[in-house]
């Protein structure tokens, strides 16, 4: 099967700074697809060559099977959700749907059957008649997501799509986006720095940093088998252990992850289950989320491990406070080996 | 108690912002808004013929005598003919200049542009009006321009237009046109640019994005975002085009303008009320301009 989208050995240089270091990528046909990565680690600038706004220096992108490397934004069949909708002031919210349709020179008539019917597929049906500033943040992002899709593209792609938006509306959009993705069958490619975000929607996730891809897998690959210590605790906050610790801890001077969730609390009086890798130390901080607490633990001079305990077992973590001598315990298998 | 002492507070305020309103009110209530209420009642009141004497009674005929008077009327027809020129002219000069100015150049450049539009303002008017003269006189720079470079035919002929055309560009309406475009240019410029320059890029990525060509950009996205800016750049070319007596009464034909006969009539003819009827006029036109460009929606995007 064709990909939807291939980059090839892509680079994208701003003056000395890299912004896009010779990444190639495969993105298959109606998959959602994240580029997750810190601001400025090159997730961006990959979407916007994606979309035809930037020009690679060099490299070839291909949408479709058809080398895209140079041509313009206008005539590639890919639409873009932006982070700040760009919607047209001067135009109402049917106007800025239809937009898509008018420049390419359909009929009034049919320009406005369409932009109802998509306006009906973001649930905005009655809003077509009013501007822009007249709708609400999460309104005017599916204002943006019906203009972009009135184009029938072959692929979407979203900046940043729900970084506007307040939480609780966030959690709403990315059950939306997610359905609407499954319904349509169209390859979305979004952009994001939060990894939760990119865990909970994405196929697959590309994570990036300093322009180049540190590990592209599935979510839950991602985040039970990481590969670099970037991705470790960029995704999901593990601790890293690097070899000096790694050494003193286990024996062995392979850097490794565990997650904070994965350390066991012993008791003064507990011993440890069989083949544990065990140590002791000092516990520095104390914080209570409600459905977990998370303790900081200092094992060395160097190392300080957090520790998630969830409330349902957390009895343990009551009455610890900072300075208390703790043990901790987890299973070897649990620790995930790091490249160097 | 909290209350009292918010409402208080809030009194205070009030009265703080009343003092530092005070002076700028007084101003515009009695010094500008007073003298044209002034005016407006002096275009009521006519002359009388034999004592010369304005008749503080209220009467039409001023008004009837600038309305029916043909010499009068070819005034004002004059007057709003070469505003509306100035102004499509300056519109049309200015855009590719404001366009370059606030999304093409880089800072340097932008700044370079900034200072060369408005560096003339720092000079006289008067200076400048009568070094145009200079410039467009018979034996000037603009003909000995257009003479190296063999065009001499093309400008005598457009100078043997029939109305615009006169002996010489200095003479002519064509010459008058050309100082005026090149005096409120500025005018035109700057707020074009700074309407231009708040277009998000985002915008014309999103047009480009839902497959406008750069042409279809420019018609749906750039050109009604700008109106506003084009609104406010052409009410002042057009405003004061319409006012002005010093351009017409130094370089061009002699036909009068409308600045000149409020001058000449309150001046050395004496007719107040006429010259009061004679300043009416471009207050009315600048008023159906604006009403015109509202109902085009100039201002839709504000």
């Amino acid at each position: 099967m064709t990909p939807a989208i291939e980059l090839r050995a892509t680079r994208r240089a701003f003056g000395s700074v890299i912004a896009l270091d010779s990444v190639s990528l495969t993105i298959a046909p109606g998959e959602f697809f994240a580029l997750l990565g810190p601001s400025g680690s090159g997730k961006t600038t990959c979407l916007r060559l994606i979309a035809g706004f930037d020009q690679p220096d060099s490299g070839t992108i291909l949408l479709d099977g058809e080398d895209v490397t140079s041509t313009p934004p206008f005539a590639r069949n890919v639409n873009t959700v932006f982070q700040d909708y760009a919607l047209f002031p001067h135009m109402t919210v049917a106007e800025n749907v239809a937009y898509g349709l008018r420049v390419r020179g359909i009929a009034a008539a049919e320009r406005s059957k369409q932009a109802v019917a998509m306006l009906d597929l973001v649930r905005l049906g009655e809003f077509g008649a009013r501007r822009p500033h007249q709708l609400s943040g999460g309104q005017r992002q599916r204002v943006a997501l019906a203009r972009a899709l009135i184009n029938r593209p072959k692929v979407l792609l979203l900046d940043e799509p729900l970084g506007a938006l307040d939480l609780k509306l966030r959690e709403e959009m990315q059950a939306e986006l997610k359905g609407l993705q499954q319904r349509l069958g169209i390859t979305f490619v979004f952009v994001t720095h939060d990894q939760g975000e990119a865990l909970s929607m994405a196929d697959r996730v590309a994570v990036f940093s300093q322009g180049r891809i540190e590990q592209l897998d599935t979510p839950r690959e991602l985040y039970n088998r990481p590969q670099t210590a970037f991705v470790a605790s960029f995704v999901g906050s593990a601790n890293v252990v690097g070899r000096e610790a790694a050494r003193f801890l286990t024996g062995s001077s392979r850097a490794f992850a565990i997650r904070p969730e994965l350390i066991d609390l012993l008791t003064p009086d507990e011993t440890a289950a069989d083949g544990c890798v065990q140590c002791a130390g000092e516990v520095v901080d104390v914080l209570y989320h409600g459905a977990s607490s998370r303790l900081r633990v200092r094992v060395d001079e160097h190392t300080t491990l957090a520790v998630a305990r969830a409330e349902t077992t957390g009895g343990a973590v009551e009455g610890l406070a900072a300075g208390a001598r703790v043990r901790l315990a987890w299973r070897p298998e649990h620790a995930v080996p790091l490249q160097d | 108690m909290a209350s009292r002492a918010e409402f208080s507070l809030r009194g205070r305020q009030a009265f703080y912002f009343a003092l530092l309103l005070a002076p700028p009110l007084l101003w515009l209530g009695i010094v500008y808004l007073g003298s044209l209420f002034t005016l407006l009642l002096q275009s009521f009141y006519a002359i009388d013929e034999f004592t010369a004497r304005i008749v503080p009674a209220f009467t039409l005929a001023t008004y009837r005598q600038l309305l029916t008077q043909p010499a009068h009327i070819d005034i004002i027809v004059r007057t709003l003919l070469m505003a509306v020129a100035v102004t499509l002219a300056a519109a049309v000069i200015a855009f590719p200049v404001a366009l370059y100015m606030a999304r093409y150049a880089g800072p340097r450049m932008k700044a370079l542009f900034y200072v060369g539009v408005m560096l003339p303002m720092w000079t006289s008017y008067l200076v400048k009006v009568y070094a145009w003269r200079l410039i467009l006189a018979k034996q000037g720079i603009a003909s000995w321009g257009f003479e190296q470079l063999g065009l001499m035919g093309a400008l005598d002929s457009a100078l043997e237009v029939p109305v615009v055309g006169g002996p010489s560009l200095a003479s002519s309406y064509i010459g008058m046109f050309v100082v005026f475009v090149y005096m409120w240019l500025p005018f035109m410029i700057l707020p074009l640019a700074a309407a231009l320059e708040r277009v998000p890029a985002s915008l014309l990525q999103a047009s480009a994005d839902l497959g406008a060509r750069p042409g279809q950009t420019f018609r749906n996205v750039v050109l009604p975002l700008a109106l506003p800016g084009l609104a406010a750049g052409s009410i002042f070319t057009f405003s004061l085009t319409l006012g002005d007596y010093i351009i017409p009464s130094v370089v061009g034909a002699p036909g009068y303008f409308i600045g000149m006969m409020v001058y000449q009539q309150q001046g050395t003819a004496g007719n107040l009320p006429l010259a009061a009827a004679f300043a009416v006029v471009p207050i009315v036109l600048i008023g159906l301009y604006l009403a015109l460009a509202r109902r085009l929606g100039a201002f839709d995007a504000l």
